[in-house]
This record gives structure tokens, C-alpha cells and sequence, in this order.
């Protein structure tokens, strides 16, 4: 029987449950994309007269996308691993995602998103994933660099690991012992602890690997390389994870089928393939979502780039995903479809979307979601 | 200590031109006076706590308000002068590099590869320069507030070095639009970035003009360096200031290079924040910039974050009130803000309590271990800020580096530090000055008593709670 199948005649109560034992729960990664990508050129309305009587120099010809049904074709540089899991019904889109924000501001936008509070009363001391955490109370937390993103603040333990580490650390066992007992009882305890914790746990999953890539760093935004680790470290103990993978602020000569952005999702769909590929038989209960501020400008600007904009388009990928298709409320791409004759619309707000996908990884009450998510109503879009 | 005690005069009345006479500070303890140093300079060491112990507080940030040239150790000036960024003026460089480019733009990529590298080379040869410049001047000038403040607002006005050519241009950027209006008026430091070729590439606008718009920079411009974002513009005025900013661009082929194009300028009348602005051409700028730089809001948001830096990461909404008043009062005098924050009551109650980002950390811990001996190799400082998420320059969004402590107090964060730290540690002949971190705690010392030997007694006093925060 097909995995797919099977799992979406089940009720929704037990969905979550079945994907994961009940003291680990499910994986779900947060990917990141800073500086709002431009959507319109990754799932490409292709069936829009106004796309390409609106993007002379940078639309994705038709016949260059990657099809995927009457509306929407794909970027080519997706080719490998994010159309692979659409062919297999593993990858699904949500066209017209996004905040109620219009700042159209990158900071302003990101840390509405990463907070995931009601507008108008916010606190900087609580982001949507550290809520999850805690909802979860199991499956620790980690950040892939060495800031913790404003979507992991809160009281529930988190911590983050710097990727880029190549040799073996030098402060050694007895010395991190003392450095830790110099913070007991101090603000700062419960980080140093944690820094030390996911350092152990990196050079025990990368263990040799780690001592021979002493001469081989990982470069910044060599994200393939990194994705491996990532993923090294999802397949253990850490079971929510963020990483932010940047360089999507393309106001001059993004290019189309080829050129600069075309570059950027190559480099972050071989990484996507290299974490699929080594979570192994963990990719069943995996899910990767990937997000960014905003979409960009319809239209193309002087510069065959494009300005900040407000609907964008999610990507849930997983081996339980059900995907295959595009989730959500839709609307035509058009003209009369654009807001402030502009952007794309948002009708899918981030924080009821991604409440009903918690709802179905891992099997939520509404009182749960509404405490992840205050002040929103949870929308099933049935990812899962 | 004999003091004259006397009483705190919060300075409101910054618009008279006259300085007030410096003031002795109640209870300026040599404790208080190193917290002064590790809050005001890059960290506190032996000879920069001499000077303050001399002159005491008061005097001792009035000379730091007042900067005198020339005072840099000869050693290291000499180091610096003999640069190539200090050698050849800018326009020279970027346009002999910019030609270098054009040639091997038509070149198949298999070919000329030594060319190419060699390109490569020479631009990583200036941002290494430009590094080692600012580590150079951080560490050893005396002049710690002018090289504070010139970190400051670079990070407020940040460029990205890896962006285009902006490698041959940072170096300038920071001498010419930056540094010498780095303790002087805001309206300068918004007027010779608006203009300065490393901003016109960084935010796009030497590819905006008319009927070509790009609205990059007229939005980060408002965003970022003048209004904040809540400052009450709207997507018109992003786009209204964004006209007005049509033609201004560069010219790579030599002389100045930056250079406005009438022919590229919108020439119709733009509306900026309820204000007509009439087309005439270049003049346009002066007037939109002379309303960012003086509207309250403005005001507000660059009090706020000076504050962040010298108070708090949450300052007092009363004092950034203040300094906004001063701001205000005196169009914008930053020397004048500063004096009436260092004057506050609020400045002194939040002595110590600041988290240090990785920048101050690093440099910290060098001025303490390095005082008077010059840095001799500055490239694995480079390595360290990148590896802890603070490269300098190379911030990639224009938002600059935050400076909270929820912002840099990770557990990631830790760990890296941590290595850093044992870096310096083990390179450090003989035990590190203590004094700069006050009064230990009981856990603090408790542990350097368990230290094996003296690299470890100083890595565990670079690691220790105190010397994280400033």
C-alpha cells in the first residue's frame, strides 16, 4: 500500500502519533530564507499571460520550466531534488503564504514571522519554535550557527551549534567542567551548558570525520556541506532544528533560467538532496519547511531585479508529506489578483498554516496550537 | 581619594554652543574608572587605566570627546601608512581594478585564469589591509571613543565588502565618509554615505534612475540609518525618495567616483513625508536628507542606539529621550548627545552590565593582553570574528550587527568563545591582568584556583562571566 495513501485515510488525531514513537517525536526543520526569495521565479505561474508580459527580461520561459501541472512549472535549477520529490509526492507548495506584516522591510518582516505573536503586541522574549519545544517538552531544539534566531527565544532549552567547525575542540573535558561551574547559578548557565552539550554531540556524529576534515573547513554558504551535518545531528538526539541560508535579495540581475538566483537554488536543492538523502530511513518522519519574509515585486524593476513584496510561497518536503501538489486557498496569477497592484496576495497566513501542520506532525490540541500560535486559528491544509 | 563632590548636571540645554566644564563624578572609584574603560574604549588594560586614573573620568571622556590627532603609537601609524590603502587614492585603484575586470569580462572562463586570480588576490590583499587598519587603530589607538564610534557607525551605515568591487572602496568609505564625522554631526555622516561610491553599490542606487527605478536604498536609508522603521514613512515616500535619488551613481573611469547624472533624474516634483520636494536635479538630495536628518523620529532611533551600545540593550526610555532632545537641539551635534549620556545617572547605574558581542569580546581580550605590543598577526582575528559571526565588513544584510545580549548569548556562541579564548590564553607569556574585571565572583575564583598552570588560569579568566560583559 502506498505510505501516502495509508497515512491520509487515517483520522487526524492519530497521524502524529503514528509517524513517531511517542517519547521522540517527529523532526521538523525550519529553513530559512533571508531576504525574501523571489517566489514568482521558483514555482512559476506559467499559464500567466501577465508574468510575462510583466517580466520582459527575467520570467522563466515556459518551455525552461520544470513542469508540474497546468499553473505552475518549477524553476530548472530545481531540477535534482525538489522536483524529483514532487514527482514522488514528497514536496508540496503553499502559493500565496505570508504575514499580515506590509512593512515590506526584511527585519521587520523576519521578526514578526520568527515570534509568531499576534501584530500590535509583541515580545522579543518569546519566538514560535522555542513555544513548540515546550509544547513538545521531548526532542531538543537546535539552531545551525552560532546566533540563536528570535524564533527560538523562550524558556524552553534550545541550543545552537556552529557548523562551520573543522577540527576537534581544544578546550578539553576537565576545562569545559570548570568553565561550567563558573556560570552555576548564573543567567548564563543554561547556554554554556548547552554549548557544550551540542558540541559533544557534533564530535560524536561526526567523530572521524570531523579529526580528518581538519584542513577542510566548511566555507560559509557551502550549504550542501552543511546540510549533512545538519542532518547528522536530526538524526539523533535534536529533533527541531532552524538553519538560515541567505543571499535572496536580488534587486539587480537575479537572472532567469540561468544567472544569479538560478545559482542560489541550486546550491540550496543539492543541500535539501544531501539532508533528504542522509537522514535515511529518518526521512519518513521528517519534515523540512521552508519559508522566507516575503515575496518580491511582480513586476521587475529597472535593474532586471525585483523589490520587496508580500505573498510568497512556502515549501513543506518530507517522506509523509502529501505532496505532489499545491495547498491552500489559490487565486488566479494575475494583474487583478495582485495586492496593491503590486505583490502577490497573502491568503494563507503563516501562523494558522503552520499550526495546522503541528497539528498533524504531532497531534496538537487546539489549546497547544493556540498557545504556539496566540490569537490565530489553526488551518489544516493536510500536509501530512 | 579627595573629590570635590558635585552634583550631577544632566546636560538638556545642548543647543548653546558653549561646553560645559568638565565635572568630577561622585564616587569615581578606580573601580568605577576601569568599568568607564571597558564601557567607552574596545576593553581595558594597564596604560589606558593609567591615563583614566590620572585625569579621572570626567576629564578623562571629555579628552575622548575631543580627540587629538597624532597620539598612535609610531610603530603602529607607520605600519598603516605604508598600506597600499593608504598609498594610492581610491579613484586610482578602483578604476585601474575596474579595468582589470573589463579586460577579462570578455575572456572564456577557461582562460586567463592567472589573471583572474590575480584580480582576486589584489581585492582580498585591500580587505585584509582594511581589516588590519581597524584591528590596528581599536587596539592601540588612544583614541578609543573615535575608533568606538567609527566601528559604530560603520556598522550603522553598513556596507557588505564581498559585494562587487567594494573591497577597493571600504577602505575609503570608512576614511573619508565615516571617521572624520564619527563624533561630529549626524546630518554629515547621512549626507557623505548617501553619496560615497561603497553606498551607491552596496544598496543598488547607482542603478536607479528614472522610469528605472530601484528602491533599495531610498527604503534602507529611511529603515535603517534616519527613521527607523516605525518611523512613520510610507511605501509612497519609499518610492517619492527613491526618485529623488534617480542619477546618482558612480563613474569607475577615474577622478571622483561618484557623480550625479542629470539625464538619469527624475525630473518631476516628489512628495517626501508630506513635503514638496521641486525637481532640480541635484539639489533634490540635500533637501530630502536635511528632512530625514532632522525629523524627531530620527532622532529618536539614533539616541536609541547609541544608547543600546553605551547603556543598555532595553535604555531607559526617559534617558533616550533626553539624548533625542539634545540631538534635536543641536541639529544633530553627536558630540553633544554622547556628553549628555555620559552625564546621565542611568549611564553610571549600568556600568558592567553589558553582554559583549563577539567584537568587543575579541578585542577586549587582546587590548588586555596585548597593551602596548603592536598586533604582529592579525589574520587569525579575521578567522576568530568570522567563526563567531561578527567578520568585520562582511555583514550581508544592511541591518548591521545587533548588540544585545539576546542576540549573541547562544549556546553556539558560547562554545566558539570558548575556543577563542583558549587561542589567546595559550599565547599569553605569564598570568593576564586581572584587575579590568573587578571583583570576582565566588565560582569565578574558585575555579582559576583549580587552574593546572598559567595558560589555563587565563583561559578560564577569559571564559569567566565577567570578562563577557562590559
Amino acid at each position: 500500500m502506498n505510505r501516502r495513501h495509508f497515512l491520509a485515510s487515517l483520522p487526524l488525531l492519530y497521524s502524529g502519533r503514528l509517524l513517531a514513537a511517542p517519547s521522540a517525536p517527529a523532526r521538523f526543520l525550519l529553513v530559512f530564507l533571508r531576504g525574501g526569495y523571489d517566489a514568482a521565479n521558483v514555482l512559476v505561474p506559467v499559464s500567466s499571460a501577465d508574468y510575462y508580459a510583466l517580466r520582459p527580461n527575467i520570467a522563466i520561459p515556459k518551455d525552461a520550466a520544470l513542469a508540474l501541472d497546468g499553473d505552475w512549472g518549477l524553476h530548472p535549477a530545481l531540477a535534482e531534488t525538489l522536483h524529483a520529490l514532487y514527482g514522488r509526492g514528497e514536496a508540496a507548495f503553499i502559493p500565496f503564504a505570508g504575514t499580515e506584516d506590509t512593512s515590506r522591510s526584511h527585519f521587520e518582516t523576519q521578526d514578526s514571522i520568527e515570534l509568531g505573536q499576534p501584530a500590535g503586541n509583541r515580545s522579543y522574549a518569546s519566538g514560535f519554535m522555542n513555544r513548540l519545544a515546550r509544547e513538545l517538552g521531548a526532542g531538543r531544539g537546535i539552531s545551525f550557527g552560532t546566533q540563536l534566531p528570535v524564533a527560538f527565544r523562550g524558556e524552553a532549552p534550545v541550543t545552537s551549534v556552529a557548523l562551520n567547525m573543522a577540527a576537534k575542540p581544544a578546550v578539553d573535558a576537565r576545562q569545559s567542567e570548570l568553565i561550567a561551574r563558573m556560570y552555576a547559578g548564573t543567567a548564563l548557565a543554561a547556554p554554556v551548558a548547552e554549548g557544550f552539550a551540542a558540541r559533544d554531540a557534533l564530535m560524536r556524529e561526526m567523530g572521524d570525520e570531523m579529526i580528518a576534515a581538519n584542513r577542510n573547513a566548511i566555507a560559509p554558504g557551502a550549504f550542501e556541506a552543511q546540510a549533512q551535518r545538519i542532518a547528522r545531528l536530526m538524526r539523533g538526539e535534536y529533533r527541531l532544528g532552524f538553519v538560515d541560508v541567505g543571499g535572496w535579495d536580488t534587486h539587480v540581475g537575479e537572472g532567469g533560467a540561468q544567472g544569479y538566483l538560478a545559482q542560489r537554488l541550486t546550491e540550496l536543492d543539492r543541500g535539501l538532496g544531501a539532508f533528504a538523502g542522509a537522514m535515511g530511513e529518518a526521512w519518513r518522519d521528517t519534515v523540512v519547511l521552508v519559508i522566507s519574509e516575503f515575496g518580491r515585486t511582480f513586476r521587475e524593476n529597472g535593474n532586471r531585479g525585483t523589490d520587496h513584496g508580500h505573498g510568497t510561497v512556502y515549501w513543506a518536503l518530507g517522506g509523509s508529506v502529501r505532496g505532489g501538489r499545491s495547498a491552500g486557498e489559490q487565486t488566479r496569477v494575475a494583474r487583478a489578483s495582485l495586492f496593491q497592484d503590486r505583490d502577490y496576495p497573502v491568503l494563507n497566513e503563516y501562523r494558522s498554516v503552520l499550526g495546522g501542520l503541528f497539528g498533524r506532525l504531532y497531534g496538537l490540541d487546539s489549546g497547544a496550537l493556540a498557545r504556539i500560535f496566540p490569537g490565530t486559528t489553526a488551518r489544516d491544509l493536510a500536509l501530512l | 581619594m579627595v573629590r570635590r563632590l558635585l552634583p550631577l548636571v544632566v546636560v538638556i540645554a545642548a543647543g548653546c554652543a558653549s561646553t560645559p566644564p568638565p565635572r568630577a563624578w561622585p564616587e569615581d572609584s578606580p573601580a568605577a574608572q576601569m568599568q568607564v574603560l571597558n564601557r567607552v574604549s574596545w576593553g581595558a588594560n594597564q596604560s589606558s587605566y593609567a591615563e583614566i586614573a590620572r585625569l579621572g573620568s570626567a576629564r578623562w571622556l571629555e579628552r575622548q570627546l575631543a580627540p587629538q590627532p597624532g597620539r598612535m603609537p609610531p610603530e603602529v601609524q607607520a605600519r598603516i601608512d605604508a598600506m597600499t590603502i593608504s598609498q594610492r587614492p581610491v579613484a586610482e585603484l578602483a578604476g585601474e581594478l575596474e579595468r582589470k575586470r573589463l579586460a577579462l569580462q570578455g575572456a572564456a572562463p577557461e582562460d586567463r585564469k592567472a589573471e583572474r586570480q590575480a584580480l582576486q588576490e589584489e581585492l582580498q590583499g585591500l580587505a585584509r589591509e582594511t581589516q588590519t587598519r581597524m584591528l590596528l587603530r581599536a587596539l592601540h589607538s588612544p583614541n578609543q571613543l573615535e575608533e568606538h564610534m567609527t566601528w559604530f557607525w560603520m556598522n550603522h551605515f553598513s556596507v557588505f565588502q564581498y559585494k562587487g568591487p567594494l573591497r577597493a572602496l571600504v577602505a575609503d568609505y570608512e576614511e573619508r565618509a565615516i571617521r572624520p564625522h564619527a563624533l561630529g554631526r549626524f546630518r554629515d555622516l547621512l549626507g557623505a554615505t548617501a553619496r560615497h561610491p561603497a553606498m551607491l553599490l552596496y544598496l543598488d542606487n547607482a542603478r536607479n534612475s528614472a522610469g528605472r527605478l530601484n528602491e533599495n536604498y531610498a527604503r534602507e536609508v529611511m529603515e535603517l540609518h534616519t527613521l527607523g522603521v516605525d518611523g512613520g514613512y510610507t511605501q509612497r515616500d519609499v518610492e517619492a525618495l527613491a526618485r529623488v535619488l534617480t542619477g546618482w551613481s558612480l563613474d569607475l573611469s577615474g577622478g571622483e567616483l561618484s557623480r550625479f547624472y542629470p539625464r538619469r533624474h527624475d525630473a518631476s516634483d516628489k512628495v517626501l513625508l508630506g513635503t514638496t520636494i521641486r525637481s532640480r536635479g541635484a539639489a533634490e538630495l540635500d533637501q530630502a536628507l536635511d528632512l530625514l536628518a532632522r525629523h524627531p523620529a530620527t532622532a529618536r532611533y539614533v539616541s536609541r542606539k547609541l544608547a543600546v551600545l553605551f547603556v543598555a540593550d532595553e535604555p531607559p526610555a526617559d534617558l533616550v529621550e533626553r539624548m533625542a532632545r539634545t540631538f534635536t537641539a543641536s541639529d544633530g551635534d553627536l558630540r553633544q548627545v554622547l556628553r549628555t549620556m555620559f552625564a546621565a545617572p542611568e549611564f553610571r547605574a549600568s556600568l558592567g552590565t553589558k553582554f559583549k558581542d563577539p567584537l568587543h569580546y575579541v578585542l577586549s581580550s587582546l587590548r588586555l593582553v596585548l597593551d602596548e605590543r603592536p598586533l604582529a598577526e592579525p589574520q587569525p582575528v579575521m578567522g576568530a570574528l568570522a567563526r563567531m559571526g561578527e567578520p568585520l565588513y562582511a555583514r550581508a544584510t544592511p541591518d548591521g550587527y545587533p548588540l544585545t545580549r539576546s542576540d549573541w548569548a547562544s549556546p553556539g556562541q558560547f562554545a566558539t568563545r570558548f575556543e577563542v579564548a583558549r587561542g589567546v590564553a595559550y599565547r599569553t607569556p605569564g598570568r593576564i591582568w586581572a584587575e579590568p574585571l573587578g571583583a570576582l565572583s565566588a565560582g569565578t575564583r574558585e575555579a582559576l584556583a583549580g587552574a593546572a598552570a598559567t595558560p589555563e588560569w587565563n583561559l578560564l579568566l577569559l571564559s569567566s562571566p565577567e570578562f563577557m560583559h562590559r
